[in-house]
């Protein structure tokens, strides 16, 4: 063998060490129980708080992508056709969470909506349109790349202009030429908005919202073997997300991509 | 009353003109082509037909109805693209039925059209494929299906061939003219490849910085040439300067020797000129008396083929002549350094209108 190849295989080797020895080590902490799968039983079905809190999260996951979708991809879209100039600009507007911690946002969210003109802080469906809002704007940042790269991957002006030739108007040519053709960076994106979704803290806490995050933070600070079990199984539900993104993006050539490229 | 009619069409992005007093008229089942190099606004004068430009002033008129500012999905004109722009998420039929399903025609209508496409652009047993299966020049053949699926007013082409392989290119060329000619659809071209443009049109325009150069026939586009620019780009050519002697009688000088062209032309005597003279119209050796002469030395001479391309130098820093004689086997080539005698004809010479700067018509024979 060259001893490229063995280099080649070191890094490989040392890399699969890297993300898999804390897994495993979680996953071997929370079976020291004195009953093995103890902490698992207990999570999935002595504890209500789980299901519940997952659930909740995955709803407001899920209304979130649709939300941030109906605006970014427009957006996306409408740049790259007719503003290429802005595009910086809608750039940086869409990484600004990164820069604003949530805490900023959920407070800015409770004192402008504690009031009039639009009190929404009083209940909880007014609490969750909040929370929902304020998840699409943490979306941005990887809904826009995501998407922004598969509109970059397709010749959009072309298409567009093909499609227009032959008759058909601006919500035809979004449904059946845009959208089927960045149906993998749409997964990707949403995909991972999900999982900001479901791991988030800060906001639900603050909005006081009976989602994931809150919840693994209380049972980490309450429980011993619990998170851990937790930890186990949120990975779980993680990579089943995934494969079905890969699946759901079979047949198609574009490669699946996880995270928007550049 | 004419089919395609653009009027005093122009065309501003910010400070530039792109395209500036176009005025076409098509009539139905005509082929144009807009010739010329890239930047000269062929492109964006066929993109303001198809209507994805609007023209900052002038008209546009399809079939008798003003559509200058009418939405490109209104315009019912077909457009191929010189990237293919076949939609990858769907089968080449549902590339081809995609304008008549957007005209809500029924189903079975939409295949058996589909089938009758395929038929036409010989892709008989494609229809289940996805465009990534096909070569560049089926996909290409699918676009044409695709842009005449829903019977079209107008057919738009922008530089279609231009991606694809040289033999590809001539054989699908043949096949766009014939089943332009088979559906009689009023179809406009653009390229910049001069044999394309010959070869395919009914009518050319030959276009440069914004301005038509030229209208007309293939034949009259290059026998004809009305500018030093259109005399440049379509084919070679010797562009000589001249000094007049008696304009009335016909006579100048090129490089000191005496010259006589058949008929009249215009400028004072000792006014400098320019003078094109096609490759193939000069011939080599004195030949008989009355003929025109050019005497230099042989500075290149190159075996292409069918031909062998000489060029003579007039004098030290004189003019070149290039003229092309055909091989044979039995053929007695000059050599490097030779002096040789050429000869042309007296109706051979064109004096051209000084429209065109005399820089770009340069650097275009330096190109070629």
């Amino acid at each position: 063998m060259k001893l490229s190849r063995i280099f080649s295989w070191v890094i490989f080797i040392l890399g699969v060490l890297y993300f898999l020895l804390p897994l495993y080590a979680t996953l071997e902490f929370s079976l020291r129980t004195k009953v093995p799968f103890v902490a698992y039983t207990n999570v999935l079905f002595k504890d209500p708080q789980f299901a519940g809190s997952l659930i909740y999260s995955a709803i407001v996951g899920v209304i979130t992508i649709l939300v941030s979708l109906l605006i970014i991809v427009p957006t996306a879209y409408w740049v790259r056709l007719r503003l290429p100039r802005l595009r910086p600009v809608v750039e940086f507007v869409t990484l600004l969470p990164f820069v604003i911690p949530p805490v900023i946002l959920a407070f800015g969210l409770l004192r402008a909506y504690a009031g009039p003109p639009l009190p929404l802080t009083g209940t909880d469906f007014g609490l969750n349109i909040l929370v929902v809002a304020a998840y699409v704007v943490l979306s941005f940042p990887y809904m826009y790349r995501a998407v922004d790269s598969g509109l970059q991957a397709i010749n959009v002006r072309t298409l567009t202009e093909a499609a227009q030739s032959m008759g058909a108007g601006w919500t035809r040519i979004l449904i059946s030429v845009i959208f089927p053709n960045i149906r993998v960076a749409l997964l990707s994106g949403a995909f991972l908005t999900l999982a900001i979704v479901i791991g988030e803290y800060t906001i639900a806490s603050f909005l006081v919202r009976p989602a994931f995050g809150p919840y693994l933070a209380l049972l980490g600070r309450d429980k011993a073997f619990e998170p851990a079990a937790v930890t186990i199984i949120s990975f779980g539900l993680t990579w089943m997300a995934m494969g079905m993104i890969a699946l759901l993006g079979r047949g198609s050539r574009q490669r699946v991509q996880v995270a928007g490229a550049r | 009353m004419s089919f395609l009619e653009l009027t005093d069409v122009q065309k501003r992005f910010g400070d530039t003109t792109a395209v500036e007093g176009f005025n076409l008229a098509a009539e139905k089942g005509e082929f144009v082509s807009f010739l010329g190099p890239s930047g000269c606004g062929k492109t964006t004068t066929l993109r303001m037909i198809a209507g994805f430009e609007q023209p900052t002033s002038g008209t546009i008129r399809i079939n008798d109805e003003d559509v200058t500012y009418r939405s490109p999905n209104k315009r019912n004109v077909g457009m191929v693209f010189q990237s293919y722009a076949l939609f990858p998420n769907m089968t080449v039929a549902d590339n081809i039925g995609f304008g008549l399903k957007v005209r809500k025609r029924p189903k079975d209508q939409i295949k058996k059209r589909v089938a009758e496409l395929l038929e036409i652009v010989n892709l008989p047993d494609k229809g289940a494929r996805y465009p990534y299966q096909l070569s560049g020049g089926q996909q290409q053949r699918v676009a044409l299906a695709r842009a005449l699926a829903f019977e079209p007013q107008v057919l738009l082409l922008d530089e279609p061939l231009s991606a694809l392989d040289a033999k590809i290119r001539v054989a699908l060329r043949h096949e766009i003219r014939s089943i332009q000619r088979q559906l009689g659809i009023t179809t406009v071209y653009v390229t910049h490849d001069q044999e394309e443009a010959l070869s395919l049109s009914d009518r050319v325009v030959v276009m440069s910085e914004g301005r038509m150069e030229q209208v007309g026939t293939p034949f009259e586009i290059y026998n004809f040439p009305s500018t030093a620019f259109v005399a440049s780009f379509v084919g070679t050519l010797n562009v000589l300067p001249g000094v007049v002697v008696d304009a009335s009688r016909g006579e100048l000088t090129i490089a000191g020797q005496p010259v006589r062209l058949g008929h009249a032309f215009e400028g004072s005597a000792g006014r400098e000129i320019r003078v094109a003279l096609r490759p193939e119209m000069v011939q080599l050796g004195p030949g008989e008396n009355g003929t025109n002469r050019l005497t230099g030395k042989v500075g290149d001479v190159s075996f292409l083929g069918s031909i062998v391309r000489i060029r003579l130098a007039l004098g030290e820093s004189g003019p070149t002549v290039v003229l092309d004689v055909f091989n044979e086997p039995t053929l007695r080539l000059p050599q490097l350094g030779d002096t040789a005698t050429v000869r042309f004809p007296q109706d051979g010479p064109l004096v051209l209108d000084p429209k065109a700067p005399v820089e770009s018509v340069e650097a275009l024979i330096a190109e070629a």
